[in-house]
């Protein structure tokens, strides 16, 4: 297989591009994109390699179609991604929702950038937490990942299809306006240097008349993908085990949603991803996400050399969410400082966690501007 | 043409496990379902490659009850799923069924980009001026004057014509029928599901419970009489002056033609794009 870009060597590259690449590398042969602001060069990137590797780029005509034309992509049995931005997003929670609702694997990416509304398109936020996490109705769960440099970015949309795969659910790629447009040294591997995951396929025509059951015992079906002769049929209705709509039952209902929500909840180890800086002898923690955990890291060393005993705990998974991690840090430490790019999005999620174990405190900035050190050690110091 | 009988064809392709229907008595949708079929069938198309798409709403329902592959999605997009379906496998038919609602209302953008780019698909598109799943609200086909519980006074906003709209945008073909139309229903169908490119069989379509009941038309053959009443074959209404064909449907076919379809397009640009970069000669 010929690549359009080298591999197994670093390049200098910006983190839309690296979302690209790496998604090439992961298998993705479909993307369906709409224009927008800081997401935009993700689909450049994916317009000029996908022909060339044989896959398909297409520009629909908004995101309601973007998201559809993936899932639509996704149950032929290649690996489709797309990529937006807040308002965009949006309108991707009806058929986000779909595709929860019919576990169809598919890679969606949201560059955050100032919201609510058009706000501020070229600059960067976090607004979209918890649409990213609640943003479609109903009861549901999704995987929420969240890189905080470009080899984040690249190392993440990998792990993004892997998941999405692996579980056969939507994996939404939060990043922001940042990271989208700053460039940084990148290592692109060889495509047998990463684990690449692929979906599991119906082993017998009996295995294939189940494909929302749970014949393997894990929760995640074997997906009977299109064409192949298992006649299976996909609806957003609540449906039975064989996919037949029983849209009154409430048992029906009850074990489809539950069974959905648990494949993930059972493989939290797995899932769950974080990064700890300096936490095991630490009075005072810090828990970001993406970029502003870069700010944080630096504020950790500062307060060191001030005699602060300072920790990070950067996540790099925000959902499903691991509170009783957090929990067990609140128990240890004084004081949880949560900066980050909203007016408090992420800190509803630790103050929960911390359970009021420990005092936990925002540090909101928004405007555009990532944290510097120097904001998040002041606030800390007092 | 030779008819084979109702019971062997829903013995075929029905799931047994899904009748009955949910369909009223006196709906023209199993009609324009059963046309459809029956092309299947006279065509010899291999079930295994066809996969149904379908929105929301009763005609929607139809992917549920024929065993094929099938995506029944979210309210207006079935058009837009498929694009994904049949660019990521070329190999796959794909017929969306939808309803008016579904494919000129909140799907009216999906619909004219997927004929723009001229997506291989077939839609069979059920046309009963009216929003027959959530009880009778005016559809965007909707005559004016037709009542609908959105439009209790008479509907005051001016209709799509839905196949007009189906040949400015550039569709290989579209033709027009009521489901009593049988004969010409069916054949339309083959001819769209043999086209490559975007193809458009509409049918109006008795609601009489969700419709009819509103409209002082309570069974289909009450229906079938306005139908007989308001449609115009083609050929006849090309020599009628426009004040005569206000309020009429024409029907009939609209275009016929054979434009490349989507798949052939971007099998095209994947080797422009290769060779612009040098990969091939
Ligand atoms: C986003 C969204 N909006 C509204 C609805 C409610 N809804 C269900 S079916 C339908 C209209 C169906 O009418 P039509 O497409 O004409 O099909 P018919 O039932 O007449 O066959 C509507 C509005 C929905 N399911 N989803
Ligand atoms: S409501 Fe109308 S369209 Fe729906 S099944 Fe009944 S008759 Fe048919």
């Amino acid at each position: 297989m010929r690549y359009p870009f080298p591999v197994g060597r670093s390049d200098f590259i910006q983190g839309d591009e690296a979302i690209a690449r790496a998604a090439i590398l992961a298998g993705c042969r479909f993307y369906a994109g709409y224009p927008i602001t800081p997401a935009s060069e993700i689909f450049e990137a994916m317009a000029i390699y996908m022909p060339l590797v044989d896959g398909v780029s297409i520009q629909m005509e908004d995101e309601l179609a973007s998201m559809a034309a993936i899932i639509g992509a996704s149950w032929t049995g290649t690996k489709a991604m797309t990529a937006t931005s807040g308002p965009g997003f949006s309108l991707m929670q009806e058929n986000l929702g779909y595709a929860i609702m019919t576990e169809t694997p598919v890679v969606v990416v949201d560059v955050q950038r100032g919201g609510p509304s058009t706000g501020q398109p070229t600059l960067a936020a976090q607004g979209d937490i918890m649409q990213a996490i609640w943003g479609t109705h109903g009861d549901h769960s999704l995987i929420v990942l969240s890189p905080s440099t470009v080899q984040e970015a690249f190392d993440f949309t990998i792990r993004a299809f892997n998941l999405a795969e692996k579980y056969r659910t939507p994996v939404v790629l939060l990043t922001d306006a940042e990271i989208a447009h700053m460039r940084e040294r990148v290592y692109i591997p060889q495509p047998g240097e990463v684990e690449i995951i692929d979906r599991k396929l119906p082993a017998s025509e009996e295995e294939a008349k189940f494909p929302f059951g749970d014949i393997h015992g894990d929760g995640v079906p074997p997906m009977p993908i299109f064409g192949k002769g298992y006649r299976t049929y996909v609806t957003g209705l609540t449906h039975d085990e064989r996919g037949r709509p029983k849209t009154v039952d409430a048992e029906v209902h009850e074990k489809l949603i539950r069974r959905i929500i648990e494949k993930l909840e059972h493989n939290r180890e797995d899932i769950i991803s974080y990064d700890a800086f300096e936490l095991d002898d630490a009075e005072v923690a810090i828990i970001s996400t993406g970029i502003v955990s870069r700010s944080a890291v630096r504020a950790v060393k500062i307060l060191r050399e001030r005699g602060v005993k300072a920790g990070l705990l950067k996540l790099n998974t925000i959902w499903p969410f691991d509170f009783d991690m957090i929990e067990e840090l609140a128990e240890r430490v004084r004081k949880i400082y949560v900066p980050e790019m909203n007016l408090g999005q992420l800190y509803h999620l630790v103050k929960e966690g911390a359970n009021g174990k420990a005092e936990v405190e925002l540090i909101a900035k928004i405007g555009g501007e990532v944290h510097t050190p120097m904001e998040i050690v002041e606030r800390v110091v007092g | 043409m030779y008819l084979k009988s109702a019971y062997e064809i829903r013995d075929k392709y029905l799931r047994k496990d899904m009748l009955p229907t949910i369909f009223c008595p006196g709906c023209g949708i199993g009609s324009a379902l059963q046309y459809t079929l029956r092309a299947i069938d006279d065509l010899g198309l291999n079930p295994d490659e066809i996969v149904w798409v379908s929105g929301i709403g009763c005609s929607s329902r139809v992917p549920g009850f024929v065993n094929f592959d099938g995506l029944h999605t979210t309210h207006g997009r079935a058009l837009a799923f498929a694009t994904g379906i049949k660019l990521a496998n070329p190999d796959l038919k794909i017929i969306a069924f939808m309803g008016d609602g579904d494919a000129a209302a909140i799907g009216g953008n999906h619909f004219i980009h997927a004929i723009r780019r001229n997506l291989d698909v077939t839609v069979i598109l059920i046309n009963n001026f009216t929003y027959g799943m959530t009880g009778g609200q005016v559809a965007p086909t909707a005559l004016k004057g037709l009542r609908g519980t959105t439009a209790p006074y008479g509907q005051f906003e001016n209709p799509f014509d839905i196949a007009d709209l189906a040949v400015s945008a550039g569709a290989n073909y579209v033709a027009r029928w009521s489901v009593f139309n049988y004969l010409q229903g069916i054949n339309s169908i083959k001819k769209a599901l043999n086209k490559e490119g975007f193809t458009l069989v509409e049918f109006l379509s008795p609601c009489p419970i969700s419709f009819g009941r509103r409209n002082r038309m309570k069974t289909a053959p009450e229906l079938l009489r306005w139908y007989q009443k308001i449609t115009v074959p083609l050929a006849k209404a090309k020599k009628m002056p426009p004040e005569e064909l206000e309020g009429k449907i024409v029907i009939g076919e609209f275009a016929d033609r054979d434009r490349p379809g989507l798949v052939r397009e971007y099998e095209a640009y994947k080797r422009r794009a290769k060779k612009m970069m040098g990969w091939e000669e």
